[in-house]
């Protein structure tokens, strides 16, 4: 993209809450992948005489997910209907909040960038119903309804246009995810569609601070999707603002396949949802006390645990954002590292990130079904720092104690994986090596430092690799030094 | 004659007389009396098994309900589980309700014996019951005559004696207009003290069912079955409910009575303004203090409901849709044409002006100017009725500002229509308890009703002062002849 011109991005979040039940009615939320219309009832399908119940729990999701992300609840938050004919849509209009939303001003960091983005706020809405059209049927022949999904409850969390490029826009998404799945506000599962993201863009020449023609992007179902949509939606406008031409303000589609957008068909005139507060539900309060509940029952949040990893471990950035990447990671490290020094957390944080996430994602587990419990994870990395353990031995022992259990010391001692690091032993194995290998000894002798190596392997070989390498290297240097 | 609905459960439960037995006398008369218009459906089959398992519980030696063997008509805006439930609509007919409204179930489990759906403006859209889908129901004193709406269904079928209780709904004055044009007791409880769930919804802050009744008593007593909270809905208050049988008989002595001075004004009939003036004077001859009081917002309440009824009332009836149930008309070739001929064709007169006014009003550009401030009327308006309760317990105003009037005389004049509930849209506007007792004949022979107003949740107070009245100037009821 020209460099004349800023990116302006503001996107708007759909969450899908991680509740057992609906936001008005009983029916389970398990319905994704279910035979259509079984997850329904009279309230979720909009049959003559239903009333809404609000779900608590899905009320305290959205609290602590606005919470999470440093927003300010409101005391008193009112649901609105928003009025449109579609049959995806049971009761022609959907229950959502629209000039009192829950939440307000709110903001994440992004990581990395030094800077954050505000969050304009959060309201709590159901989730539509999904249309099914049998292929190559016509209108009303063939289309088919399913309401599983219908009343699944969301938030949607718009953030201010503060996003000043596609990878700000992707670093947004990220950060959103991991503080709502941190909160267990959502599963976030994109796959599922429990994370969906529409993009409003705009550019504007670069200095100035108004805003340009937006167009809105749909169908972003990706962290992926996002970058790549935005992408081409910035070269795209540029490439019409340079040619003289004017940006529509239009809503378009992103084709994932064909790595384009494209303008959806318009209505005639703009939608006019005559949103008004929706008379069966009481206003949701934000009572102090309850608020205080939840928030005492927040976890310890990925920024702040980056933060403590580094400080409390001295891990690096990289290791930290790694392991705070997933609140069960983040937590099956805490629980690894604890009573460790700086040393011992590095080794540890190595080993989950090497061994750990690979046995994990070779098995499809998640952290909290580790076959290998944190504290004995802790304890190798422990024996290694101490020197009993080689990388090497580690690796073994770790294998072992994924795939059998026990303990790390048993273990490693089972196997005979521990280090010989006893002077007197080392030495008559080094002794006997430098006999043997005559000519690499003079060799090093001679000056020829590169020497050091087959006579440390001649060591090893003779120790069956036990032998502490420290020691090795020290006492074969002793040993010719004139 | 049939008898009062205290009566009925008094001898079910002692024996004297069996549920099956009284459900047969009044179905027989129901059958009769078809020409009132005042039953859409008959559930004999479905009553009769009812009225059985009453007798068999009690042949079982087990403690009947406070409704046993009761033949209660519900008005066919409530869901009655199995049963086609069609509020009137043409749009709605062949849609089988899959559960029961909650009123329907407390009536229920107190062994009362659902009889049928009675007849009413179509979504109770309506002050006539010459709105619906199924023709119009008539007066029983008067059958040239409307017997109000949109209830008219149940307060005809009450005062034929075609059974001895009824429910109804009232949004603007839907059960206490047809009360008084059909000489019966009828109560619309304060908004929140009977569950809406079940209830085909019109208005939803402004719709409470409520009992029709020929007695008092039997209003207290069916209110007491179908008032208390209900998890189901969120409007619906914990308040406890009171027994309120148990003061009927306490009297008005020093009940403060207020005559609201913007009820009596030009438009009143006169004599109707004659017995709504001789009632309140026999409240005060036996103890209560009259005075006049002041509703100055008055005038604003009937243009402020024909803004906040339909605005809601576009969005509760925008799911008849013709996607999942009801009317689809079979000639849609499109996803467009599916909803405006489903709609064009399901839907009456006078739910297609409403639609359109309610549509209008919530559109952007005019939100403010019509929604927003009919919401502040409303508020002005609670806010008179709060004062006024400050002062005296309840108020006294005539119900509708005549008796019933001919069939077709309002028709085409929708604001003529309208004005009919100028009297009982203020109280359901402010969310009190309202009811209509018999207070009078016109010289025609028409009844007469005095509307008592109370202040929310206050509803004991209301029975009370209207079964002292009823005591004390007793209502000819309708004339042996002319019932079945």
């Amino acid at each position: 993209m020209s460099a004349a011109f800023e990116t302006v991005v503001g996107l708007e979040v759909h969450v899908q809450l991680a509740t057992r039940s609906k936001l008005f009615c009983p029916c389970p939320t398990d319905g994704f992948g279910a035979p259509p219309n079984t997850r329904v009832c009279p309230v979720c399908t909009g049959q003559p005489g239903v009333l809404p119940v609000l779900n608590r729990a899905a009320a305290e999701l959205a609290f602590e997910a606005a919470l999470a992300l440093n927003c300010r609840l409101a005391p008193a938050s009112v649901f609105a209907r928003k009025n449109y004919f579609y049959p995806d849509l049971p009761k022609a209009y959907q229950i959502s909040q629209y000039e009192k939303p829950l939440a307000r001003d709110g903001w994440i960091d992004l990581p990395g960038a030094g800077r954050h983005v505000r969050i304009q706020r959060i309201h709590l809405e159901e989730d539509a119903g999904k249309l099914l059209h049998a292929v190559g049927s016509r209108e009303l022949e063939g289309s088919w309804v399913d309401f599983n999904r219908g009343g699944v409850p969301l938030i949607e969390i718009v953030s201010e246009a503060d996003i000043r490029s596609p990878e700000e826009a992707y670093a947004y998404l990220k950060g959103l995810r991991e503080v709502v799945q941190y909160a267990g506000a959502s599963r976030c599962d994109m796959e599922k569609g429990e994370l969906r993201c529409d993009a409003n863009v705009s550019l504007r020449p670069a200095g100035t601070s108004g805003f340009g023609i937006r167009a809105e992007i749909k169908n972003l179902n990706s962290l992926r999707a996002v970058k790549d949509a935005l992408e081409y939606e910035c070269r795209r406008q540029a490439e019409v603002l340079a040619s003289g031409g004017r940006v529509a303000q239009e809503t378009r589609l992103w084709d994932a396949q064909r790595g384009v957008t494209e303008p959806m068909r318009s209505k005639e005139g703009a939608e006019d949802y005559r949103y008004f507060p929706d008379p069966d539900l009481p206003p949701l309060v934000a009572d102090a006390k309850w608020v205080a509940e939840l928030k005492a029952r927040l976890p310890e949040l990925p920024a702040a645990k980056r933060e403590r990893f580094a400080s409390q471990y001295g891990l690096g950035a990289g290791d930290s954002e790694l392991l705070t990447s997933d609140r069960s990671l983040a937590e099956y490290f805490d629980a690894a590292a604890r009573g460790l020094g700086p040393a011992a957390a590095k080794l540890a944080a190595n080993l989950i990130a090497t061994e750990v996430l690979a046995r994990l994602k070779a098995e499809g587990l998640a952290p909290e079904a580790a076959r290998l419990p944190a504290a004995e994870l802790g304890a190798l990395a422990a024996l290694v720092e101490g020197g009993t353990l080689s990388s090497k031995g580690a690796k073994a022992a770790f294998a072992a104690l994924w795939e059998k259990g026990g303990s790390a010391a048993e273990t490693v001692a089972r196997l005979g994986l521990a280090q010989v690091s006893d002077e007197a032993q080392v030495a008559a194995w080094v002794a006997a090596a430098l006999a043997a290998n005559a000519k690499a000894a003079a060799d090093l002798k001679a000056g020829n430092d590169r020497a050091i190596g087959s006579l440390v392997g001649a060591v090893m070989k003779l120790s069956r690799g036990k032998a502490d390498p420290v020691v090795v290297n020290r006492l074969i240097k002793e040993s010719i030094k004139p | 004659m049939t008898p009062c609905a205290a009566a009925v459960a008094r001898d079910v439960r002692s024996g004297r007389a069996s549920a099956e037995s009284v459900l047969r006398a009044v179905l027989r008369k129901a059958r009769a009396r078809k020409d009132l218009g005042a039953f859409v459906r008959l559930l004999e089959d479905q009553a009769l098994a009812q009225a059985r398992a009453v007798d068999a519980k009690r042949g079982r030696g087990e403690t009947l309900g406070r409704l046993a063997g009761v033949p209660v008509a519900v008005k066919d805006n409530m869901l009655v589980r199995g049963v086609e439930t069609t509020a009137g609509s043409r749009l709605l007919q062949g849609h089988v309700a899959s559960y029961d409204a909650a009123a329907v179930e407390r009536l229920l489990a107190e062994d009362a014996v659902i009889i049928g759906h009675t007849n009413m403006d179509e979504f109770a859209m309506g002050s006539s019951t010459e709105n619906s889908a199924f023709g119009p129901a008539r007066n029983p004193w008067a059958p040239a005559r409307v017997p109000g709406g949109s209830s008219g269904g149940s307060a005809a079928a009450v005062a034929a004696g075609l059974c001895p209780l009824a429910l109804g709904s009232d949004t603007g004055g839907s059960i206490r207009q047809p009360a008084a044009f059909c000489g019966v007791v009828g109560l619309k409880p304060s908004y929140g003290r009977v569950s809406r769930r079940g209830l085909i919804a019109f208005a939803s802050s402004l719709d409470q069912i409520g009992p029709l009744a020929r007695t008092v008593e039997d209003a207290a007593l069916a209110l007491s079955v179908i008032a208390g909270a209900d998890p189901g809905d969120s409007t619906c208050s914990a308040m406890p409910v009171p027994d309120y049988l148990q003061d009927l008989g306490t009297g008005v002595k020093g009940l403060r009575v207020g005559l609201p001075r913007e009820y009596l004004a030009a438009g009143l009939d006169p004599e109707v303004e004659a017995a709504v003036r001789a009632a309140v004077e026999a409240l005060r001859v036996l103890g209560a203090e009259v005075r006049e009081v002041s509703l100055p917002h008055t005038r604003y309440a009937v243009s402020s409901y024909y803004i906040l009824a339909p605005a809601e009332a576009s969005s509760n009836l925008a799911r008849f849709d013709g996607v999942r149930y009801g009317r689809r008309s079979p000639a849609a070739r499109s996803l467009a044409e599916l909803y405006e001929l489903s709609r064009g064709e399901g839907f009456g007169p006078e739910v297609k002006r409403r639609v359109m006014l309610g549509t209008y009003v919530l559109s952007a550009g005019y939100y403010d100017a019509y929604y927003a401030k009919a919401q502040r009327a409303r508020t002005l308006i609670k806010a008179d009725f709060a004062a006024a309760f400050q002062g005296v317990d309840v108020l006294a105003a005539p119900v509708a500002p005549t008796a019933a009037f001919a069939l077709g005389e309002k028709s085409a004049d929708p604001v003529a229509m309208y004005l009919s509930d100028v009297y009982t849209i203020p109280s359901s506007m402010a969310g009190n308890a309202s009811l209509s007792v018999p207070c009078g004949l016109t010289k025609g022979g028409l009844p007469i009703g005095l509307q008592l107003i109370a202040d929310s949740f206050c509803e004991g107070t209301l029975l009370r002062a209207a079964a002292a009245l009823e005591a004390a100037v007793p209502f000819p009821g309708l004339p042996e002849a002319d019932r079945a």
